[in-house]
């Protein structure tokens, strides 16, 4: 353990790490977003799920340092009267969870799909990139309407809000996983060519064994720079959704339900509902993209040999 | 007695790594006559391809040139700013690079690569530039040039383009080519027929060659003198085909009885053991001492200089011919 | 030498299929559609034999399909047509299952140090892995000292096991993949280009562990190269490619002493030898043809002096002549 941790410190992408201010910046905003989420229920002041702290008197009110606010509710009350902050911070949780959610099941099913494709090739490989093609050309807005219109119909609107979820979940997750299926393709098209993947096939491995244990290792750069950046955008294509009222219910708020609950009052003057959950919406994309960026070009191999 | 077109006095490049400054060329020096071929000789990481591309300051960052002269005529090219080395690079000195696939560019037709080149440097008009082209491109042996010159690098074999490349080295007419592996991505067959055009052209035009190879049987066959390098040093000089029947340092012998014509068949080659050092792992005292058979006490502590000795005529850099009277 | 042959091939082919997709294929006649296949004829009709404890040098230029017909023998390509025995069994049209008998008999070392080791395992692993797949019966402890003795062998060092495959040389690579090719106890190794991407000194290192190698284990080598001085130094037989077929086969000694065949003769003469000012070497004519569309008879006509209408139309045979295998329409009329 110890000998890891101190190649870790040797290694470029610590160095990188430590001499990138971005790289630095964005780490620690991500972390202290993702510790707020994680101990949400200890950092909130409010539980803004339990109809107990709900009252619609307490609608609308304006941040403390503005008149008519409190120290009670420091960022204001959204529309029902809940406290804007907690709400925020629960709804930046429930954000978090299908952001990174979604991602895994891309990935799993992406990496998967690549693999099998790029190493197999021939009729396999055409039909599961005719099928990546044609799970790209649809919407996934029009597949969230569509599943959640059918799923309402069937189930109604209480059990959606319970497994919404997990529903946003497996609708981002399948919307994208062509990325990753493409990405490890390409990667495993290259590193098929290479001599010690003919090596493995002279000793007589299967081609389970190759893929997995000898090709897989060394696509995982893409990989990791693409999860990054697919968070990002998992978060804001499930705020999008929310926005839209296809999301998140108004119970449970994410942020982007958030910021659509609280368009409507802008122009009457609330603009702190959708302004704040904005700000963290922007701050936590911004942050994951960053990091994105700085992981993709330590690992691109052509600037690290310079 | 011919002038001097070409003198190196002293270059010292470094590349600036993270980990601090590393030496690639360690203060060397050479010349070259007017109409010269010179190689220069060396394995891979002994510096040879740094210092090709140092004379016209193609070195880029993290490399620089630290110190030394460079006397194109009388010209020190390394202290040139960049307006100036560019009027020199392409027009007077011509540089052939190794991979003939990389050093064309794969969108635009011979034709406009070669007359780009030629009206950047001379205030010519397009038909005449093109003119010139056909001209050079009649030189290398490129069957139907006129036609040709409206094709794309792909449409041409290995050996093709390499003739294409040289032919665009010749257009300024210029005076000193500088060829680094010009045929170690080819075929035998065909690095025959590019060496003996490159020995032709150069015979006929009056320019100095400096060849850069790893391959000293090429060597044997193109140059007049050669050097060779060991970890950024020259640490023999002189006489190509001398050197080759008879080296006198103890890395040219070791190099020259590892080849398999030096040794008898199924036999076991002679083997140099060990590895070239890499950039800032250079041993003290002879950068080659670790591996020398001939090794002595003062080989641990103490650099060697590069020494003429004109008995021998032959400049060397080894403890072991100190004695001798230079 | 008894005649023993350890491996035959007989009339094997190899093409590649790149014609594309569908659309690709897709053309029209007279107004008729066809499917329009275009194939890389890498290898074609090729037949010879190697016996224990042989070097076999297989030479020639890029294209004439040595490597092709290297990973074909060697079972990465499946031939398709032809057949390859070993010791006496056939071993082309085995199963994979079937086939992985025969992969602890025979083995490959690469050309490229840099690609031929995965970037991710370290030595040990590398080292290991055919032996563990192979030999599931053998204890660590023993597998551990395969391994180290292998290593030694290549004049490595058990200080290796923890490195990664960067933290090394081109020549030390090199090594670390001969080791991973001897480790399983080989029979016949094909050697693809092992020294082409190495330094001259580290060349001989090489070629030296090669020849201890093969003295010390009684092994059998397919040889490809491109540096005929090599070739010279280390081979018993010597067989010429071009364009995919056989041009001539013969020992060494015959072979460089009096070449005959047209192409072998101009491959030599443009070798550089050492210390010697340029020998005029036989110029070839024209550029070499592809072999999408191989030229018909003979496929080194178009560029040989000496080709007739005989060898315009018909691919010659290879044939017994002064001790040596030659395809040749020339040589067998007694024209060259």
């Amino acid at each position: 353990m110890m000998g890891k941790i101190s190649k870790f410190r040797n290694s470029y992408l610590w160095y990188s790490f430590k001499n990138d201010k971005f790289a630095i910046t964005s780490f620690l905003v991500f972390m202290l977003l993702l510790i707020i989420a994680v101990f949400a229920p200890l950092i909130s002041p409010y539980n803004p799920y339990s109809p107990d702290n709900i009252f619609i008197l307490n609608a609308e009110m304006p941040p403390f340092w503005i008149d008519g606010g409190s120290k009670e509710f420091l960022l204001g009350t959204d529309d029902q009267g809940r406290d804007l902050l907690s709400t925020m911070i629960y709804g930046l949780r429930i954000s978090i969870i299908i952001g990174i959610g979604a991602v895994l099941l891309q990935a799993i099913l992406g990496i998967i799909i690549g693999l099998i494709s790029g190493y197999v090739g021939g009729k396999i490989d055409s039909f599961f990139m005719r099928l990546a093609d044609v799970q790209l050309s649809f919407s996934y807005l029009m597949v969230a309407i569509f599943l959640s219109a059918i799923f309402k119909a069937a189930f109604g609107v209480g059990t959606f809000g319970e497994v919404a979820v997990p529903f946003l979940i497996i609708v981002i997750g399948l919307a994208q996983w062509p990325q990753y299926a493409r990405t490890v393709r390409a990667s495993v098209l290259a590193e098929k060519e290479k001599e010690y993947v003919q090596a493995a096939r002279v000793t007589g491995f299967g081609s389970v064994k190759i893929m997995w244990s000898h090709i897989l290792p060394n696509c995982l750069s893409p990989i990791f720079v693409l999860s990054t950046i697919q968070v990002a955008n998992a978060v804001m294509s499930e705020a999008a959704l929310s926005f839209l009222g296809l999301g998140m219910p108004v119970t449970r708020p994410s942020l982007g339900s958030l910021i659509n609950s609280g368009f409507e009052y802008i122009f009457s003057g609330s603009w702190w509902i959708t302004a704040f959950p904005g700000i963290v919406l922007v701050i936590l994309v911004l942050s994951v993209n960053m990091l994105g960026d700085w992981l993709r070009d330590t690992l691109n191999p052509k600037l690290y040999k310079g | 007695m011919s002038e001097n077109l070409l003198n190196v006095n002293n270059l010292v490049v470094n590349f600036k790594m993270r980990s601090g400054e590393v030496t690639a060329i360690n203060d060397i020096s050479f010349s070259l006559l007017k109409g010269e071929k010179f190689g220069l000789v060396g394995e891979s990481g002994a510096g040879k391809s740094v210092t090709g591309f140092s004379i016209i300051k193609l070195i880029s960052k993290p490399g620089y040139i630290k110190s030394g002269e460079i006397l194109f005529k009388n010209t020190d090219l390394a202290k040139l700013d960049y307006e100036s080395i560019r009027k020199i690079r392409g027009n007077r000195i011509s540089m052939i690079f190794q991979d003939p696939m990389m050093t064309l560019n794969p969108v635009l037709t011979i034709g406009t690569q070669m007359m780009e080149t030629l009206m950047a440097h001379k205030n010519i008009s397009k038909s005449e530039a093109r003119k010139i082209a056909v001209e050079k491109l009649k030189k290398v042996h490129i069957p139907s040039p006129e036609k040709r010159l409206e094709q794309y690098p792909h449409e041409f074999s290995g050996g093709m383009r390499q003739r294409i490349i040289i032919a665009i080295s010749l257009l300024t007419d210029p005076e000193l080519i500088i060829a680094d592996e010009p045929t170690t991505a080819l075929d035998v067959t065909i690095q025959a027929e590019i060496m003996e055009l490159l020995l032709q052209l150069c015979d006929s035009m009056g320019m100095g060659l400096i060849l850069i190879t790893h391959d000293l049987a090429v060597v044997s066959q193109v140059t007049d003198r050669m050097a060779v390098m060991y970890a950024g040093k020259i640490i023999e000089e002189g006489n190509t085909l001398e050197i080759i029947e008879n080296p006198k340092h103890p890395y040219t012998e070791g190099l020259i009885a590892a080849l398999p014509e030096s040794a008898s068949t199924k036999e076991k080659l002679n083997q140099i053991p060990g590895n070239m050092p890499g950039l800032g792992k250079i041993p003290e005292g002879c950068s080659f001492h670790p591996r020398c058979t001939k090794m002595m006490d003062i080989c641990l502590t103490d650099e060697p200089e590069l020494k003429e000795y004109k008995s021998l005529h032959r400049k060397i850099s080894c403890h072991l011919y100190n004695e001798k009277e230079h | 030498m008894p005649e023993n042959p350890l491996l035959e091939v007989k009339g094997v082919y190899k093409h590649f299929d790149i014609s594309g997709g569908f659309l690709d294929k897709l053309s029209f006649e007279k107004g008729k559609p066809y499917l329009n296949k275009t194939y890389v004829k890498a290898v074609n009709n090729v037949s010879f034999d190697i016996n224990t404890g042989e070097t076999f040098s297989v030479v020639g230029e890029s294209g004439c399909g040595k490597s092709t017909l290297g990973r074909s023998i060697i079972g990465l390509y499946k031939i398709n047509r032809g057949k390859t025995y070993y010791s006496g069994k056939r071993i082309d049209s085995l199963s994979e299952k079937q086939m992985l008998h025969y992969r602890k008999k025979m083995q490959m070392v690469f050309q490229d140090p840099y690609a031929s080791l995965n970037p991710r395992k370290n030595v040990k692993s590398i080292l290991t892995a055919p032996l563990k797949f192979h030999f599931p019966d053998l204890s660590a402890g023993e597998i551990n000292d395969k391994a180290s003795e292998v290593l030694e062998l290549v004049g490595g060092d058990t200080a290796w096991f923890k490195r990664l495959p960067h933290e090394f040389s081109g020549g030390q690579r090199q090594r670390i993949s001969i080791a991973r090719a001897l480790i399983v106890d080989p029979e016949f190794i094909v050697a693809d280009e092992p020294i082409s991407a190495l330094d001259v000194s580290i060349q001989a290192q090489i070629i030296n562990l090669l020849i201890d190698a093969q003295n010390k284990r009684g092994l059998t080598y397919l040889f490809v190269a491109h540096d005929l001085s090599v070739v010279e130094h280390i081979s018993d037989k010597v067989m010429v490619m071009y364009l995919g077929t056989i041009c001539e086969l013969a020992d060494t000694k015959t072979l460089f002493s009096d070449p005959r065949h047209p192409y072998t003769r101009a491959l030599f003469s443009a070798i550089p030898k050492l210390g010697k000012p340029s020998v005029k070497h036989i110029p070839l004519e024209g550029e070499v043809p592809t072999p999408i569309n191989l030229p018909t008879g003979c496929v080194f006509h178009g560029r040989c002096r000496h080709a007739n209408e005989r060898c315009k139309n018909e691919v010659p045979a290879l044939i017994e002549k002064d001790g040596r295998k030659i395809a040749c329409h020339g040589v067998e009329e007694g024209r060259i």
